[in-house]
C-alpha cells in the first residue's frame, strides 16, 4: 500500500530525512517511532505530498508522490500534528467542506459526515464552533477529517498529543478499529502507544530508520534469552537471600541470578536463562521444593522502551527501575504541550 | 472549478462569520455616506448660488457628484483591500489549516483563485452597499448610468488586481499585520508612483507611471473603457495570482 524508497529531505543546513526505506502492507497499523525531531513529520508530509522528498520515492496506493500528487492525496487521510480547523466554523459545517473539498457530495457527503460524526463520538458537538471545543474534542474532530473520505491510508502526526488518559484511550481504541478497512501509518514518541497499537513499528532516529521490526519480533530480537522476575517468601522461620541464589542458580537452564531486593521475609530475584531454555517451570518446582512462598513469577519481557533507548543509543540508566514496575506511563509528555503548535515551527 | 467555489465559499462564510466582514461594510458605508453627503452639500451649495446670481451655471450631477466620489472610492481602496486581504493566507499558515488545503486533492492555483476570488465578491459586496446612495441621485436627478457602471467595472477590476497582489503578500507570512502592513504599502506605491510625471518626463518616469494604478484608473472613471488599462488591470491580477502561486509552491519546498 506504501513503498518508500531512499526517501530524503534535506533543508538548507540540515539533513532531516536520510535515505529511509520501507513498506507498508494494506491493513496494517504502522507506528513510526521516534524523539522529537527525528524526522517523523518531514516523513509524513512528503507521503501525504505537502512538500516533495529532496530525494528517493515514495508511492502511495500505487500513486508516486512526485508524478500523481492529487491522486496519493485523494488516497490520503491525514491528520496533521495540529488538527487544521478553522476555528471560526462549525462541525458539521467544516466536515463538509472538508468532504467537498475530497471529492464528496450531494446525499453521499452527508452520509459520510453522519458516519464520521457517529464513528468519531463528536455527536455532542455537532453545531459547535470548532474554537470552543475542548483538546480531545478537537482531536477527535480532526480524526474525522482525515477519514471522511475513506482513504486507503490514514497518516497520523501524533494522534493522542494532548488527551487526557480517558481521550487517550478512546482515541487508540477508534484508531485500533479504523485498521483493516485503512492502512494507517501513525506517529508517536509514547512507546505504550505503539505497543498496544501498533502491528509493526518503524523507529527513526536523527532522520534515519534504526530499526523495523514487528512489536513482537522487536521485543524478542532485544531480548535474546527469556528473563524472569521471582518473587519469594519464607515460609516459616529462616529465609536468606544468598543461600537461596545459590539454590536458584543451580536450576537446570539458568545462567545468572542477581537479587534486586531483600524483602523482609522473602526476596526479589531477576534471573536470565541461557539462549533458548525456559525455565519458569523449574523454578516454580525448585522455589516449591525448597519450602518457599512463590510469590510472584512472571516472564519479563523488555519493553519496547528499552528497545527504543539501545536502538537510538541511549542508555538506560541503571539505577532507575525496570519499566513493568513503574505506574503506566505519564499520558502525555509535559514537553509536548509546550511546543509551539503551527506546523511550520516543527519543520 | 468545483475546488474553487468550495474554497471561495467556505472563505466568504469566514469574512462573514467573523466579525471583520460587518466591520468593514459599516466603516466603508460611513465613510462613503460622507463622501456623498459632502460632495452632495457642495453641489446644492454651488447651485443654490447660482439660482440666487441669477447666472445659470452648467450643473451636471456625473461630473460633480458621482465622478469625485467615484475617484474616491477608487482612492478608499488602498486601506480597504489590506484589511481584506491580509488574512487569506497568513490565518490558514498560522492555524495550520494551510496543511489541510495542501494535501487535499485540489491544485494550488484552485485554492488561490478561489480565496482571491472571495476576497473580491466582499469587496464588491461593499461596493453593493454604495448603491444605497447611488439611489438618491437616480430619485432625484438623472445620472448617467452607463458611465457609472464603467467607474464601477474600473473600481472592481483595480480591486481585484491590488487584492491579488495582496494574496501574494499574505503568503509570505503567518503575521496578518504583517501582511496587512505590506499590502497597505505596496498599494500606496501604486497609487503615488504615478507623482513623478508630474514634473519628470522621461522613460524611468513614464514606466514608473505607467506601473502606477492611478492613471489607469482616470478612463474608466470618465465613464471609456480603453483597452490599455484594462489590459494593465487584467495583467496585474494575472501577475499577482501568479506571485502567489510561485509563493505557495516555494513554501512545499522551504517549509
Amino acid at each position: 500500500m506504501i513503498t518508500v524508497k531512499d526517501l530524503t529531505k534535506r533543508y538548507a543546513r540540515t539533513t532531516a530525512v536520510d535515505h529511509i526505506s520501507f513498506s507498508v502492507e494494506k491493513g496494517q497499523i504502522v507506528g513510526f517511532l521516534g524523539p522529537n525531531g527525528a524526522g517523523k513529520t518531514t516523513t509524513m508530509r512528503m507521503l501525504t505530498c505537502f512538500f516533495p522528498p529532496t530525494a528517493g520515492t515514495a508511492s502511495v496506493a500505487g500513486y508516486d508522490v512526485l508524478d500523481q500528487p492529487l491522486e496519493v492525496r485523494r488516497h490520503i487521510g491525514y491528520l496533521p500534528e495540529a488538527p487544521p480547523l478553522y476555528l471560526e466554523m462549525e462541525t458539521i459545517d467544516y466536515l463538509r467542506f472538508v468532504g467537498r473539498l475530497k471529492g464528496l457530495a450531494g446525499a453521499e457527503l452527508e452520509k459520510r459526515v453522519a458516519f464520521v460524526i457517529d464513528r468519531c463520538w463528536i455527536g455532542d458537538v455537532k453545531t459547535k464552533l470548532l474554537g470552543k471545543l475542548s483538546k480531545g474534542y478537537r482531536q477527535r474532530v480532526g480524526l474525522a477529517q482525515a477519514i471522511i473520505h475513506n482513504p486507503d491510508v490514514l497518516i497520523l502526526d501524533e494522534p493522542t498529543s494532548g488527551l487526557d488518559p480517558r481521550q487517550i484511550n478512546e482515541a487508540r481504541e477508534l484508531i485500533r478499529s479504523l485498521a483493516g478497512d485503512h492502512t494507517i501509518i501513525l506517529s508517536t514518541h509514547i512507546l505504550p502507544e505503539v505497543e498496544q497499537t501498533c502491528e509493526q513499528v518503524l523507529i527513526i532516529n536523527k532522520g534515519k530508520l534504526v530499526a523495523t521490526d514487528s512489536v513482537a519480533n522487536l521485543q524478542a530480537r532485544a531480548r535474546g534469552a527469556e528473563s524472569v522476575f521471582l518473587e519469594v517468601g519464607a515460609r516459616n522461620g529462616a529465609f536468606e537471600a544468598g543461600r537461596a541464589r545459590e539454590q536458584l542458580e543451580r536450576v537446570a537452564g539458568v545462567s545468572s541470578v542477581v537479587v534486586k531486593e531483600q524483602l523482609t521475609q522473602g526476596a526479589v530475584f531477576e534471573i536470565e536463562a541461557s539462549k533458548g531454555q525456559l525455565v519458569r517451570g523449574d523454578l516454580a518446582r525448585a522455589v516449591v521444593s525448597a519450602g518457599w512462598e512463590l510469590n510472584e513469577l512472571r516472564s519479563a519481557a523488555m519493553s519496547l522502551e528499552e528497545i527504543f533507548l539501545q536502538l537510538t543509543g541511549t542508555t538506560v540508566a541503571t539505577t532507575e527501575p525496570a519499566p513493568e514496575l513503574l505506574p503506566p506511563a505519564p499520558p502525555s509528555e509535559p514537553t509536548e504541550s509546550s511546543e509551539p503548535s503551527s506546523p511550520e515551527a516543527k519543520a | 472549478m468545483r475546488s474553487i467555489w468550495i474554497i471561495c465559499r467556505r472563505e466568504l462564510n469566514s469574512y462573514f462569520s467573523s466579525p471583520i466582514a460587518w466591520l468593514l461594510l459599516t466603516m466603508y458605508s460611513l465613510i462613503f455616506g460622507y463622501f456623498f453627503w459632502n460632495l452632495l452639500s457642495a453641489f446644492l451649495e454651488v447651485s443654490m448660488e447660482a439660482q440666487m446670481m441669477g447666472q445659470m451655471q452648467p450643473m451636471n450631477i456625473n461630473e460633480q457628484i458621482v465622478r469625485p466620489l467615484l475617484a474616491n472610492t477608487a482612492f478608499l481602496e488602498i486601506f480597504f483591500v489590506p484589511l481584506i486581504s491580509m488574512r487569506l493566507f497568513a490565518e490558514e499558515k498560522r492555524n495550520g489549516t494551510i496543511e489541510l488545503l495542501a494535501t487535499s486533492p485540489v491544485r494550488d492555483m484552485e485554492i488561490i483563485v478561489g480565496k482571491w476570488l472571495a476576497a473580491l465578491l466582499l469587496y464588491v459586496w461593499l461596493l453593493v452597499f454604495t448603491g444605497l446612495n447611488f439611489a438618491f441621485l437616480f430619485r432625484y436627478g438623472h445620472p448617467d448610468v452607463k458611465t457609472m457602471a464603467v467607474a464601477y467595472l474600473g473600481i472592481v477590476l483595480q480591486g481585484g488586481a491590488l487584492l491579488a497582489i495582496g494574496a501574494f503578500l499574505s503568503t509570505l507570512t503567518k503575521n496578518q499585520i504583517i501582511a496587512g502592513a505590506m499590502t497597505f504599502g505596496a498599494c500606496l506605491m501604486l497609487w503615488i508612483f504615478a507623482w513623478v510625471t508630474s514634473y519628470n518626463t522621461a522613460t524611468w518616469a513614464t514606466v514608473l507611471s505607467y506601473i502606477s494604478v492611478l492613471p489607469h484608473s482616470e478612463s474608466f472613471g470618465r465613464g471609456v473603457i480603453e483597452s490599455k488599462d484594462a489590459v494593465y488591470y487584467v495583467s496585474a491580477i494575472f501577475l499577482g495570482l501568479f506571485f502567489t502561486a510561485r509563493s505557495m509552491e516555494s513554501l512545499r519546498w522551504r517549509s
